[in-house]
């Protein structure tokens, strides 16, 4: 057995036969011609059907991988209008009269070259893009066909190195994975093969043999690894990996698209939990509804001082772009001083889980909380954002930041900054007192999110941190099932929804009951989404209603 | 002429995907636009030339626009800028 080690892109077992891919080379000769205008006009005119090439891979990566990860196609076409592009290529025909493949392919060389030898490991990468484009011109002009992929039987393709063009068009029924010797991770062929959820290693380097072809593997897209004919522990490791795998994928093709909904027909909200990004490409990928808790503090946590608001409005719009009209509930800022960046300077605390942290640092440093605030009403305009507040545990918190959001919609408005009137505002209910003034708490919000774990902790008085207590941790205490139906009994009381977005909203033993209670959302980590969705379309509510309260 | 300056907030700096936003943008307009990064200049209908300089997150970027449509392609360009750059 031989291995060979580069880096995984995307994360996936995949066994099969090699086929090596071989990409049939141009030759380009340098030949002078007679009439340099009309060798000009054949270029224009490649240009042209290129164009429309790039229009047809845009459309088909649009379905496929959706409008931020097609761009690229778009991006193809400004290249081939680029005034510096075609400058060069027209000055070579009309200064050495010479064939429009060999000032095509001379220019090609000459800009990637260009951008291979730049610092930055994202601009080195893009010497790729100008590969791509170049050879297509250069096909074109020789009217040589596209090389299909088509390999007959399902295949692990190897190669040297895939363009992106090359990569969209891979046909996932036949293509089980992809190995290349080069590539970077920050190429559009990694990003594509994200998106198509084909499992890939690349930058395998001179390990990647062509007398491989033909041969038994198994390509493992987790860790970056190809076995070639592999061993049997190696294979029966790799089988029971593959049926983790599979097992999702069948929860995914089964239940993607499907409702929320029960037996008899109750409908709940399922959403995910994320705390950066980069998570909202597996909110989607996982079908969620939409974003039940959003966490803030990646923004503060990254950088050597305060994110700025134009940072932080950046940040809430794409995820609110990408998600494309589903909700997302964006909880404010959640540090405390187990959890903080020094430039906060939070002061060292016995119990900072009962410290100073949450709303009451931000009450205390309205600048910072306001920045927030602003970029959050901001992000407001370009799609469904509602905004939560953490750790209130009295009337007179909720009332002083509904003043303060008052302030920054008329400062907006006054600035002709535009933001949505009916952005939602809620609280989390982590506390027991909030528990206890969740009534008078919910004439003054939109929504309730109930998080478990920080309720669990404070109403049992548990330290989670602590292993000796485990015995004593009980998620499941009747008493927290009782302080979350009185929670939603409130909410609901004032026409209010309610939510939870702590691990207990995974917990499928507990699905029934909560549904029992007309809990209106269900926010959980993305892998967990189809199961709950599988389990909810399992259950009766009316039947197990009845029990399920009188547990209680 | 117009001219303003404005810092560069993408964590990403300026890489393929805002260029060649920037450059469809400006595309619309007759004036012509140019991006200077300390002492190096581009054509901002130039993807490669724009790509070139090399802009970091935090760069301060100087941005000329000179012709017949400058007020209505610097106020674009100024809203382009806070929305994408």
């Amino acid at each position: 057995m031989i291995t060979i080690n580069g880096t995984g892109i995307f994360g996936g077992v995949a066994f099969g036969r090699i086929a090596f891919y071989r990409r049939r080379e141009n030759l380009v000769k340098r030949v002078r011609v007679g009439a340099a205008a009309a060798e000009v006009e054949r270029f224009l005119a490649a240009r042209e059907v290129a164009t429309e090439d790039l229009k047809a891979l845009y459309e088909k990566a649009l379905a496929e991988v959706g409008e931020a990860n097609a761009v690229i196609f778009q991006i193809h076409q400004i290249m081939l209008e680029d005034g510096d592009y075609c400058d060069s290529i027209t000055n070579i025909i009309t200064a050495q009269s010479v064939n429009a493949e060999y000032a095509v392919a001379t220019t090609g060389d000459n800009f990637s070259r260009m951008f291979a030898s730049m610092e930055d490991d994202y601009m080195k990468a893009r010497a790729a893009d100008i590969k791509d484009i170049s050879a297509r011109l250069v096909r074109i002009l020789c009217n040589a066909r596209e090389q299909t992929m088509d390999s007959g039987g399902l295949v692990i393709l190897a190669a040297d190195d895939l363009a992106p063009s090359e990569t969209v068009q891979l046909n996932k029924e036949k293509i089980l994975a992809f190995v290349t010797a080069r590539g970077s991770a920050n190429s559009h062929t990694a990003i594509l093969s994200k998106m198509m959820n084909i499992p890939a290693v690349i930058g395998t380097g001179e390990a990647l043999r062509e007398e491989y072809d033909g041969k038994e593997a198994i390509v493992d897209g987790f860790t970056g690894t190809v076995y070639i004919e592999p061993d049997v522990e190696t294979a029966k490791e790799m089988k029971e990996k593959a049926a983790v795998q599979a097992e999702k994928k069948r929860l995914l093709n089964q239940l993607r698209g499907k409702e929320n909904k029960t037996l008899d027909g109750c409908v709940v909200e399922v959403f995910a939990n994320i705390s950066s990004v980069a998570d909202a490409a597996s909110v989607l990928q996982n079908d969620a509804g939409g974003v039940g808790l959003f966490r803030s503090e990646f923004l503060y946590l990254k950088s050597e001082d305060y994110p700025t608001e134009i940072e932080q409005f950046q940040a809430y719009k794409l995820v609110a772009e990408n998600m494309a009209g589903k909700k997302v509930v964006i909880r404010t800022l959640d540090i405390g001083a187990d959890k903080q960046a020094g430039y906060f300077k939070l002061p060292k605390e016995e119990n900072p889980a009962m410290g100073y942290r949450a709303i009451r640092v931000c009450l205390d440093r309205p600048e910072i909380f306001k920045t927030q605030l602003r970029a959050l009403y901001r992000a407001s305009a370009f799609g469904n954002i509602a905004v939560m507040f953490p750790m209130i545990t009295s009337v007179e918190e909720i009332l002083t930041v509904k003043r303060m959001l008052r302030e920054v919609r008329a400062e907006l408005y006054a600035g002709g900054i535009s933001y949505s009137d009916t952005m939602e505002i809620g609280v989390m209910i982590e506390t027991p007192a909030a528990v206890m003034i969740s009534d008078l708490l919910a004439r003054e919000v939109d929504f309730f999110s109930i998080g478990t774990n920080d309720l669990t902790q404070y109403s049992l008085a548990i330290d989670r941190q602590n292993p000796m207590l485990n015995k004593f941790y009980n998620p499941r205490h009747k008493g927290l099932l009782r302080m979350i139906k009185m929670v939603a009994d409130n909410a609901h009381a004032q026409g209010k929804w309610v939510g939870i977005c702590g691990e207990l909203a995974a917990d499928l033993e507990l699905t029934g009951t909560f549904l029992a209670m007309g809990v209106d959302e269900l926010s959980v980590s993305p892998p967990f989404i189809l199961p709950l969705r599988e389990k909810i379309r399992r259950i009766n509510v009316s039947e197990c209603k009845a029990d399920a309260l009188s547990e209680l | 002429m117009r001219q303003f300056d404005y810092i560069v907030k993408d964590p990403l700096g300026i890489h393929a995907r805002p260029a060649g936003l920037l450059v469809k943008e400006i595309s619309q307009f007759t004036s012509s636009v140019t991006i200077a990064k300390g002492e190096k200049g581009a054509d901002a209908k130039k993807i490669f030339s724009l790509m070139g300089l090399g802009i970091k997150c935090g760069d301060t970027v100087s941005v000329t626009v000179e012709g017949a449509d400058e007020d209505n392609a610097t106020a674009a360009l100024e809203r382009f800028m806070e929305a994408s750059w």
